[in-house]
């Protein structure tokens, strides 16, 4: 059988949501910042709210996210996309806000934008993709950096005697009286990618009903940052990053999960 | 009564506050420092909410402040933001990328004393950060230097004006002098807020307000291509020298027959025509030109006046900022001198004229300033 025979529109299972525009990705094949995009727009997409989105991208790998979502989109400073989603929220409540920043970005440099935004219950969605590591900057120690993990400014594994313990910080807003549901999910299989994309869609419903914070996790591979190829990075990722950070809801409906 | 003008007596702090409401503004984001804080209590004790629909909104650093009113103006919103020296640095890095992303937006700096902690006391030493740049990157901030609690007032709508006209940040440099003291304001009307309709109507081609009808608007400031980047930078470069074309304001006081000029800004100004005025009293026939913005800057009105008077006191409240500019202006056509007091000493029209008398006046005529060393008090 001819691939052509194959690849048709009616036998596509997965497909670019039309919410993605046709720019190619910056990421590294096999990182999951595209299926990441990809969910997102899509819950956009099928709630039909794409004119009245706007997005806040961070710095860090996803700082173009504005090239690949076709929504309008601002693009913030170093961690501060909480108090730039914060004001536009403010001044514009009746639209859905959401940032979209990595671990360095929301749980480092960021950190009390993240916090005070959180507690503050603003009306908006944050995604936050995990993946331990600083991919852009290529390959520095995160606040989420694994103990004993290698990078190139913990070139001998993060010492917790020196480098600190790697952050829980979604555990740490969810505490917050402000924040209405946090869950962590994956995007790396489809039964993953799957369950990540209701959250998402549970999310952008929250804000509808005015629900305050709705925080996403998605942890996440960087074959690139970790020295790995893409399939070494996911196990790796299913062995070491899930057990400290377990995918699942944390707070739901303003309540925490026991 | 606020659909007409109003007198009252208030602090200069104040009739910014109360300004800001009238002049329609969307959004104020602030975090109290001194001597600045009466802004961010006099707005919240007045619930602008309620009177217009203004937010605002107490941020839990300068930083988030700043970074609140980038969020409020790529959303083509009246927004600002003020604080005090030490918080405009926090405040500087948002600048950059209000200045970078091309967005109108207005800030504050009620100036006190530094480096550092420094004192709460008035001082006018963050010229060099306002005009020079201050932030990183190759940019320029459009710098209004109020002298009066008038001007506090009368400078939130010029200065959201310039802002939307360049789409470009704009600053309002003030000092604890001018902040704190009370004075007589008359209060403009009560302006409308713009409708959201009306903002899509008027800033759709570049807000994010969701693409409703249209293409994606994106508001950043990055471009990694080296061309479309010195393109941006080019872009910015444009709008300064529009600013210095159209938009340069200053005044001069007793010019006209001046053989000694001063030339002072802020509360250095009010302070120094009083000094001027001595000095006429005594004979001695000096002028005083007033910077009102501080970027753009009168260069052309030094350089001129330098064909007329014999020497030029620079008076700032600080160790000798502005007064580079002066020298840059008039290029050495006459001798021209820094005075100035630090630490929070505000100097009295008489040190003034003593420091005109004995470093211009005495000196300036037998060499052109041999040693500019040493200037402040």
């Amino acid at each position: 059988m001819e691939v052509s025979n194959i690849i048709k529109a009616e036998n596509q299972v997965f497909c670019k949501s039309k919410l993605m525009t046709d720019t190619a990705l910056s990421y590294c094949p096999g990182c999951g910042h595209g299926t990441a995009h990809n969910l997102t727009m899509e819950v956009i997409d099928e709630m039909g709210i794409s004119e009245e989105t706007i997005g806040v991208a961070p710095v860090g790998c996803s700082v173009l996210a504005y090239d690949f979502m076709n929504i309008d989109m601002t693009q913030a400073a170093h961690g501060r996309a909480p108090a730039v989603a914060t004001a536009i929220s403010r001044l514009w409540p009746e639209k859905y806000v959401f940032t979209y920043q990595g671990d360095g970005d929301l749980a480092a440099i960021g950190t009390a934008e993240t916090i005070h935004a959180c507690n503050r219950g603003e009306n908006i969605v944050i995604i936050f993709v995990n993946n331990g590591i600083y991919g852009m900057t290529g390959g520095q120690m995160a606040p989420t950096t694994l103990e004993g993990m290698k990078s190139s400014t913990s070139p001998y594994g993060r010492d917790i005697e020196t480098m600190g313990s790697p952050l829980k910080i979604t555990e740490l807003i969810a505490n917050l009286p402000g924040v209405y549901y946090v869950t962590r999910h994956a995007v790396h299989t489809h039964k993953h990618a799957r369950k990540a994309k209701k959250a998402i869609q549970k999310a952008f419903e929250n804000t509808r009903l005015k629900k305050g914070i709705s925080f996403i996790e998605i942890v996440s591979n960087c074959n690139s940052g970790w020295k790995m190829t893409p399939l070494e990075s996911n196990i790796w990722m299913e062995e070491n990053m899930f057990p400290y950070f377990p995918l699942g809801d944390i707070k739901v409906g303003g309540i925490l999960k026991k | 009564m606020r659909s007409m003008t109003e007198l009252k007596l208030m602090k200069g702090n104040e009739a910014l506050a109360e300004a800001a409401i009238r002049a329609g503004v969307d959004g104020y984001f602030g975090y109290p420092i001194t001597p600045q804080t009466e802004i961010i209590e006099y707005l919240m004790t007045e619930r602008p909410e309620k009177r217009t629909g203004m937010v605002v909104l107490q941020a839990e650093s300068e930083i988030a402040a700043i970074n609140m009113v980038y969020g409020a103006a790529s959303t083509g919103k009246k927004a600002m933001t003020s604080s005090s020296s030490p918080g405009i640095s926090l405040k500087l890095e948002g600048i950059s990328y209000l200045a970078g992303a091309e967005l109108p937006a207005v800030i504050v700096n009620v100036v006190r004393g530094g480096p550092g902690l420094g004192t709460i006391q008035p001082s006018q030493a963050d010229y060099f950060q306002s005009v020079k740049g201050g932030g990183h990157g190759d940019y320029k901030l459009y710098v209004l230097a109020p002298a009066s609690v008038q001007e506090m007032s009368d400078f939130v709508e010029d200065a959201f004006d310039i802002a939307f006209k360049y789409r470009a940040p704009v600053l309002i440099l003030s000092d604890g002098l001018i902040g704190q003291m009370m004075e007589k304001v008359i209060l403009k009307p009560q302006k409308q807020r713009m409708t959201n309709e009306e903002l899509i109507e008027k800033y759709g081609d570049w807000a994010v307000t969701g693409r409703k009808g249209r293409e994606r608007n994106i508001i950043t400031s990055l471009d990694l291509k080296s061309e479309k980047m010195e393109a941006r930078v080019h872009r910015l470069m444009k709008k300064y020298e529009q600013m210095e074309k159209e938009d340069l304001r200053f005044e001069k006081i007793n010019c006209d027959d001046a053989e000694y000029l001063i030339v002072a800004y802020g509360s250095s100004a009010r302070i120094s025509q009083k000094a001027v005025q001595l000095g006429r009293a005594k004979g001695i026939k000096v002028g005083l030109l007033r910077p009102i913005t501080l970027f753009p800057y009168p260069k052309q009105a030094l350089f001129e006046l330098a064909d007329q008077v014999k020497g030029i006191l620079s008076v700032e409240l600080n160790a000798g900022q502005m007064v580079e500019d002066v020298r840059l202006s008039v290029e050495h056509k006459v001798p021209v001198e820094h005075f100035g007091r630090t630490g929070g000493i505000i100097h009295t029209p008489e040190e003034i004229l003593e420091a005109l008398e004995q470093k211009i006046i005495k000196n300036g005529s037998i060499k052109h300033h041999k040693s500019r060393e040493s200037s402040i008090l």
